[in-house]
């Protein structure tokens, strides 16, 4: 089999990658923004903490 | 030895706790994909009926299945938070909403692209399709009702009447294919044995587990911002290291 030969899929190319290549962007979305949330957190709380020290 | 078990159910020590555990759940996931992923594309062959095609249910399978678990998991999560009043169980309920959510749209999604080319159509309202569709109209209702409600513990409280409520749809899901006439083809592989290649059966079970492995970590992960959010004025939050510094 080759390269070509697999990418295409036997012309099912558009349906298997399409499948494949949106479950890979909404998973890399969701840990985005799961890290993205813990870093709002944490900058929350860094300002709620120098705030409260004055 | 006596195991202090409530010790964990406290938001401050399950904070530690579960950012000690991600990454053992993080990581095997990963790996578990690469590999399940390799046997599903070059090591499983070319199906006679569908050819290529089928390579769609590497991931539509598992997808499928972690949407119901992670519904049932949530609202047995927001059932003990409603009796006991148990902080953490209530945040884990919230936790696994977005990623159960995410996994229903990849099975609507797939399916969709599965359905295409082999019945000819992307959509059709069928029971198995109906149900799948309303779990995900599920969990973004749970997400929104949480979301428009200040008050965390009376959103914790309307949301897991939703969410307890909304599991009658789990079991409609699973025996859609058996109780209607529907497009969608019944279960493959039984308790009395499958007809799938061992080859197919290995690569889906992998990225079944990957998927597993992929949610706790991200369920977790979400849950200490969770805790964050909420404990913010406690006293142990101000004294995190990652906060101080």
């Amino acid at each position: 089999m080759s390269m070509s030969e697999f990418f295409h899929m036997n012309g099912y190319a558009f349906y298997v990658w399409g499948s494949y290549g949106v479950t890979l962007l909404v998973l890399l979305i969701e840990i985005a923004m799961v890290r993205h949330r813990r870093q709002l957190a944490l900058r929350q709380l860094r300002l709620m903490n120098e705030s409260g020290d004055e | 030895m006596a195991i202090n078990w409530f010790k964990y159910s406290a938001p401050s020590t399950f904070y530690g706790l579960a950012g000690k555990l991600t990454p053992w759940f993080a990581w095997p996931a990963g790996l578990l994909f690469a590999a399940g992923l390799y046997i599903g594309f070059f090591v499983a062959p070319t199906d006679a009926i569908q050819s290529e095609a089928y390579r769609i249910i590497f991931i539509h399978v598992p997808a499928s299945i972690l949407s119901m678990f992670l519904y049932l998991i949530l609202a047995g999560y927001a059932a003990l938070g409603l009796i006991f009043k148990t902080r953490l169980s209530s945040m884990m309920a919230s936790a696994l909403a977005p990623t159960g959510a995410l996994f229903a749209f990849i099975s609507l999604w797939t399916g969709a692209l599965w359905g295409k080319p082999m019945w000819g159509a992307w959509w059709v309202w069928d029971a198995r399709l109906t149900s799948e569709l309303i779990l995900l109209f599920l969990y973004l209702g749970f997400i929104a009702l949480q979301a428009s409600i200040e008050d965390p513990r009376r959103a914790d409280k309307a949301s897991a009447l939703l969410a307890i409520v909304g599991s009658v749809n789990v079991p409609i899901i699973y025996y859609s294919v058996q109780w209607w006439n529907t497009l969608h083809q019944g279960a493959t592989i039984k308790m009395t044995g499958t007809s799938m290649h061992v080859a197919m059966q290995q690569g889906m079970f992998m990225v079944l587990a990957a998927c597993w492995l992929y949610a706790i970590a991200v369920a977790l992960t979400r849950v200490r911002s969770i805790i964050l959010e909420r404990e913010a004025n406690t006293q142990w939050v101000k004294e995190l290291q990652e906060v101080k510094q």
